[in-house]
């Protein structure tokens, strides 16, 4: 028993000795190269098709500076992921995303302001630069803008449709004549979709924030609630399911894109990433901006736009200042990511040297040249719920006066 | 060295697990009072806790640097005391129980109490860190350019070694070509004839000075960042490794009166400790706070609110019936065909219980987003199939009773799977004996069968009612809580109570953990409440019947 007991301890601290050094010897290695890894890492954090893109041009930025550049996927909930490990202080050097992420991540102490000379900045379009600019600093290099346009199936409906009334005339033909069974895919489903349909709400005259002095938006001047809002959605509501059926719930944005490519409506709003799906089945399209409600106002959609960002808490923020401001500027890196993704590149050089090969990237950028700068703002975070569902219900026919009122009687009590 | 030593180390045990088998025999010349200890149980048991070991020690390291001794200790504590209780022959029973403890520990006692410590404190989006993370945060995001200042061609130099000698900048004004040298003291011109100037301004060599490469100045990155060049306009700071500009931080943190001052507008913003955020006398709060205890102010807020309170009653009506309805109808279905397969004179009952198991077999999440589409109103199935045109998930009613009608289809397998296997166990010859007694075959299975059965499958019962309670799943991949009335976007009519805090604490202007924490503790107390109710009545049911 006592040889049993001694046994025991001697295996024990072997095993001890065994599973404590092998740990170590993992450590180990790793404190010595630390000082190395960390001297030439640069971590990117991007979603699954950029960070594709991105990896060529991350290794030849590595190469030509005697650095590591690690492009990581994020799939799922990146900026979320990105605010979370950045506090944990586990986060990455630089991040890619959409602009209107920054409101929060700036609230969230999560990104630093880049520093971008005028000439650096002059060789972007405007919107772009607008489009990451917040509280008067630029926070991100834009490489990307993207904004919703209307696809139309030329086969169907040859001529572009100047307003919103000619486009229903010509979807109720097409319907009567069984030759479509729905007037325009424009998704909405049950809870509404407030991006899709901001072109109409403005070209009838609703607005979501208005300008402070400085051009950011404003969050204490609310458009939604206001008599003009309300307006609005009294002309979107002569559109759904009791008036014209153009607008319906149940077109929603997993069917919208398969409904217009299954030749089953004319009309197509939404942006390039739905041309791939069109390009597959075969469809003769051509795009042309959203058309506005006859004699009213322009019809804005939204403006993305996708940016790389300097994290504040990265670990090599000097590296990851010079690759952004320094190496993402180039057009290059722009033309690439374009060829991953097609959507129109930020850089004025870049899109002039894509445009002729693909004409439609020039008409979607024209559709986008009214648009209207996404808010970065935080307050935006609280519009999109409140509104897309007061939309849905005005799409289904309730009362907009009432529907509208109580959607900005929300949304500004969610606004802090 | 370590590297080796593992070798042998793994070495060792992997042909220790060889002799275990050739030592079972020797068992019996082992025998003790107690359990023998067989070779496999030792090798097991020096494994395992090697295991721990390795496992404490791997923790230990980052507890170190963290300075977090708090943590170290507990974990030294733990180590040690699974230690002591394994290699001891005392306390059998507590043997067998702390494995599960210090799981139950881990994994259900500390998330719950961080969830009631979160429902005191403001955390949120903008009030994530501590004030001085606020505070670099505030002054970072305002350093502007000075306007009209230039951006200077910038490399990074020392005069000792790369690694670890006091840095400097060698910068070119853009316009005279005059290269500085400029370190925490100020600028200072440099000797056209000292230095080497690349075309585009970037100086490459100068006397006297190692010039980093990438690779070097990478290394010192935060040396780097933290290196401001005092000029007379502002400061001159890196934009990364090749560039510098002249900025100037416009908001700076005063200790004396704890506020942040804007050197331009001189506005003042003064930290205020109850909210976590420095505040302007107007009332403007600066988007960068921090975490701080609110005390009840989350609680009294879900409880007086007339956002959160108002429907939250009729949310709460809804969230109990359809818990117990996709409770009730899954186990009414799942029952019936257990009871209708379970009698001897059906046949072929293997295939069916194969094709009724299917449902159970698919993925949920997947299965839920079909169903949805099949309720669209008019591209989907239901309505195409049965030439309706109902808005399934348009109105009130209907979109309850679908969601009702996906749970089940989801959930009849799983009830009907185990009211097969309580059925089985219940002997034939009592169903028997009430038939020899002259009783109907329903009142045979009123008085004998169901009791039985609910006898087993209760527990299970009030399992699913707390399951579908919570079921995030089932309401968020169908109807999202729709239909939202007209006027209130904020509760819809398929809404449980734990769709509704989501939307509550993530919907709005950025995440609010606080309150989201502080509505799941209500949510807590309420299946607790319900669960401890109806176990307490299985109990006695139990000691009725057995």
């Amino acid at each position: 028993m006592r040889i049993r007991t001694a046994g025991v301890v001697a295996v024990l601290g072997l095993a001890l000795a065994a599973s404590g050094c092998g740990d170590n010897s993992k450590d180990e290695p790793a404190a010595k190269e630390s000082p190395k890894a960390a001297s030439g890492k640069l971590v990117i954090w991007a979603d699954d098709k950029r960070a594709a893109a991105l990896k060529p041009f991350g290794e030849k930025f590595g190469q030509e500076n005697g650095v590591t550049v690690e492009v990581q996927a994020v799939s799922k909930d990146l900026q979320t992921n990105f605010v979370t490990a950045s506090q944990q202080g586990s986060g990455p050097d630089v991040v890619v995303g959409a602009h209107d992420w920054i409101g929060n991540l700036v609230q969230n102490g999560a990104i630093d302001p880049v520093q971008l000379a005028a000439e650096q900045k002059s060789a972007f379009n405007e919107t772009a630069v607008k489009a990451v600019t917040f509280n008067g600093q630029v926070y991100g290099v834009p490489y990307a803008t993207e904004n919703i346009a209307l696809i139309r199936n030329t086969e169907l409906a040859p001529e572009a449709p100047k307003t919103i009334e000619e486009l229903v005339a010509t979807g109720k033909k097409l319907k009567a004549e069984k030759k479509a069974s729905e007037i325009l895919c424009l998704q909405s489903g049950q809870n509404g979709d407030a991006y899709h349909i901001y072109p109409l709400y403005t070209s009838a005259g609703g607005y979501l924030f208005g300008t402070a002095a400085n051009g950011d938006y404003d969050p204490k001047d609310l458009g939604v609630g206001k008599p003009e809002s309300i307006a609005a959605f009294q002309k979107i509501g002569k559109l759904g399911e009791k008036g014209d059926g153009a607008l319906k719930r149940s077109i929603t944005g997993e069917n919208s894109i398969a409904t217009f490519t299954g030749k089953k409506c004319a009309y197509l709003v939404s942006g390039p990433w739905a041309i791939a799906d069109a390009k597959k089945a075969g469809i003769k399209y051509d795009i042309s901006p959203v058309p506005g409600f006859a004699g009213g106002k322009e019809a804005q959609p939204f403006v993305g736009v996708q940016s790389f960002y300097v994290a504040a808490k990265g670990k090599n923020k000097a590296l990851a200042q010079e690759f952004v401001t320094n190496y993402v500027t180039k057009p290059d890196l722009a033309v690439a990511l374009y060829n991953a993704e097609p959507r129109p590149p930020a850089l004025t050089a870049a899109f002039d040297q894509v445009k002729g090969t693909d004409p439609d990237l020039a008409k979607f950028s024209e559709a986008g040249k009214n648009g209207q700068v996404l808010p970065a703002i935080p307050a935006m975070a609280a519009i999109w719920d409140p509104f897309g569902k007061a939309e849905a219900a005005v799409i289904g026919g309730a009362d907009p006066a009432k529907t509208i009122t109580a959607a900005g009687k929300t949304i500004s009590g969610q606004i802090k | 060295m370590s590297a080796s030593l593992s070798g042998p180390g793994s070495a060792t045990q992997t042909p220790g697990r060889e002799p275990a088998r050739s030592g079972l025999p020797r068992k019996s010349r082992d025998a003790r009072y107690h359990a023998p200890i067989t070779l496999t149980g030792l090798v097991v048991k020096v494994v395992l806790l090697g295991l721990v070991a390795g496992i404490a020690i791997w923790a230990a390291f980052p507890l170190i640097e963290a300075k977090y001794w708090v943590g170290l200790a507990i974990l030294l504590a733990t180590t040690a005391g699974l230690f002591y209780l394994y290699l001891t022959p005392q306390h059998i029973p507590a043997k067998y129980l702390i494995p599960g403890t210090i799981f139950l520990i881990v994994f259900q006692v500390f998330p719950v109490l961080y969830t009631a410590s979160t429902a005191f404190t403001n955390f949120g989006d903008g009030h994530r860190g501590d004030k001085s993370d606020a505070i670099v945060a505030i002054q970072s995001s305002s350093v502007k350019q000075v306007p009209g200042s230039a951006q200077y061609p910038l490399s990074v130099a020392t005069k000792g070694d790369p690694t670890t000698g006091p840095l400097v900048f060698l910068v070119t004004d853009p316009k005279s070509g005059t290269v500085s040298i400029g370190d925490a003291d100020g600028l200072k011109a440099l000797d056209a004839g000292q230095v080497t100037v690349a075309p585009g301004g970037k100086v490459t060599a100068a006397e006297g000075y190692t010039i980093l490469n990438f690779g070097q100045a990478s290394a010192r990155s935060k040396d780097i960042t933290d290196l401001v060049v005092p000029t007379s306009g502002g400061a001159l700071r890196s934009s990364g490794l090749s560039r510098a500009y002249e900025g100037t931080a416009v908001r700076a943190y005063d200790e004396g009166c704890d506020c942040i001052k804007d050197s331009e507008s001189g506005k003042i913003w003064t930290a205020d400790e109850s909210v976590g955020s420095f505040v302007a006398p107007d009332g403007e709060r600066l988007a960068q706070g921090w975490k701080v205890n609110v005390g009840l102010e989350n609680f009294s807020r879900v409880l007086t609110d007339p956002n959160i309170s108002g429907p939250f009653f009729g949310t709460l009506v809804w969230n109990f019936a359809f818990a117990i309805g996709s409770t009730g109808f899954t186990f009414l279905l799942g029952m019936g065909i257990a009871l209708a397969l379970h009698s001897p004179r059906m046949r072929g009952t293997n295939l069916y219980r194969m094709v009724l198991i299917l449902p159970y077999a698919m993925p949920s999440f997947a299965m839920l987003l079909v169903w949805r589409d099949m309720f669209n109103t008019d591209f989907g199935l239901v309505n195409n199939l049965f030439g309706l045109g109902v808005d399934w998930f348009g109105e009130a009613w209907s979109a309850r009773l679908a969601v009702l009608l996906v749970q089940l289809w989801l959930g009849y397998p799983y009830m009907f799977l185990v009211a097969t296997g309580a059925l089985q166990a219940i002997p034939r010859e009592l169903t028997e004996a009430t038939s020899v007694d002259g009783a109907t075959p329903f009142q045979s299975f009123k008085a004998v069968t169901l009791p039985l059965l609910l006898v087993a499958i209760s527990p299970l019962l009030i399992a699913s009612f707390a399951y579908n309670f919570n079921n995030i799943n089932a309401i968020w991949f169908t109807t999202e809580g729709g239909p939202f009335p007209a006027d209130n976007p904020r509760s819809g009519a398929t809404d449980l109570l734990i769709t509704y805090t989501y939307r509550l604490a993530f919907g709005a202007q950025g995440a609010e953990y606080g309150l989201a924490a502080t509505v799941s503790i209500f949510i807590f107390a309420i299946v607790a409440v319900v669960s401890a109710i109806s176990f307490s009545r299985t109990r006695r049911q139990e000691e009725v019947y057995s």
